[in-house]
């Protein structure tokens, strides 16, 4: 989960263009929107092309999008749990 | 009514000069794609969202900055500063981006960029403005259209201050001429004529 969560922050800040902060900067169960990184809501849809292109996972169900996204934490788990075989 | 109108700051970029007022304030030729992020650090800008723009953005965000440093706009009601933008290419270097990752995944963060006009956006999320805008597509800068236009939009009453001029990014094309107009002169402003216009325009096309 460690090296998941580690992978996941690096691919956040290149997918989002977060060149301003560090993976270091960004904790593991820091809020990714709103009072947390500031992500926006169309970062909220580079988050989705993301999992996509890099785990192969769809989010079917849009109401699950912000309990997924709500920190490196909660996507690294729903990655672990959705991976496919 | 006919207000006589200044040039109160200026603002040229090219592909590897940076010009305030004339004053040549950087020159350094590199690769266009690492040109404005250079600009960006070497006048160490604090503004995060610059990472996450299109280079049209980019450009017209950074030329912005000079343009209204040591300007204070103060005395206008955010309604009252409009922005009138030129460009050749439109967004179409952010476009062909976009086509491309349409291939595989559709990028959400290019695809906001698909339009010329966004980069107005950024410069008034960015400075507060709220007034008209609007982006002309254009062969070639045409410094008489433009002085036209904007005259018409003080005369009307529509603007009390207006940030116009060339915006182009395509390729390895970068060129940018901005001018802030206003109606107040403080005895060293320039008069916003098409003479004084294209000779800031030209401050390194020759």
């Amino acid at each position: 989960m460690d090296k998941l969560m580690a992978d996941l922050k690096k691919q956040i800040i290149s997918q989002l263009n977060l060149q301003h902060i560090t993976p270091e900067q960004i904790g593991n169960d820091q809020p990714l929107f709103v009072e947390g990184l500031g992500l926006d809501s169309i970062d909220a849809l580079e988050l989705i092309v993301l999992l996509q292109q890099q785990y192969n996972i769809k989010i079917n169900n849009a109401e699950e999008g912000p309990k997924v996204f709500s920190s490196v934490r909660s996507m690294a788990e729903y990655i672990t749990a959705n991976q496919p075989a | 009514m006919s207000d006589q109108l200044y040039i109160s700051s200026s603002c040229k970029i090219d592909d590897s000069h940076v010009f305030k007022d004339g004053d040549l304030l950087l020159g350094k030729k590199i690769a266009v794609a690492e040109w404005l992020l250079m600009i960006y650090k070497h006048f160490r800008f604090d503004y995060p969202k610059f990472y996450k723009m299109d280079n049209l953005s980019k450009l017209g965000w950074l030329a912005t900055e000079f343009l209204l440093q040591d300007v204070s706009l103060k005395s206008y009601e955010p309604e009252d500063i409009g922005i009138v933008f030129y460009n050749r290419s439109s967004s179409l270097d952010t476009d062909i981006k976009y086509f491309d990752t349409v291939k595989a995944i559709a990028s959400p963060a290019l695809f906001v960029y698909t339009l010329p006009n966004i980069v107005m956006g950024e410069i008034s999320i960015r400075h507060h403005l709220k007034g008209e805008n609007i982006l002309f597509v254009s062969d070639r800068f045409e410094s008489g259209l433009m002085r036209q236009y904007v005259q018409d939009l003080f005369t009307s009453g529509s603007v009390r201050c207006c940030i116009c001029g060339w915006i182009e990014f395509f390729e390895n094309t970068v060129e940018t001429a901005l001018y802030l107009v206003e109606t107040k002169n403080n005895g060293m402003f320039l008069p916003f004529t098409e003479e004084n216009i294209n000779k800031l325009y030209q401050l390194t096309n020759g």
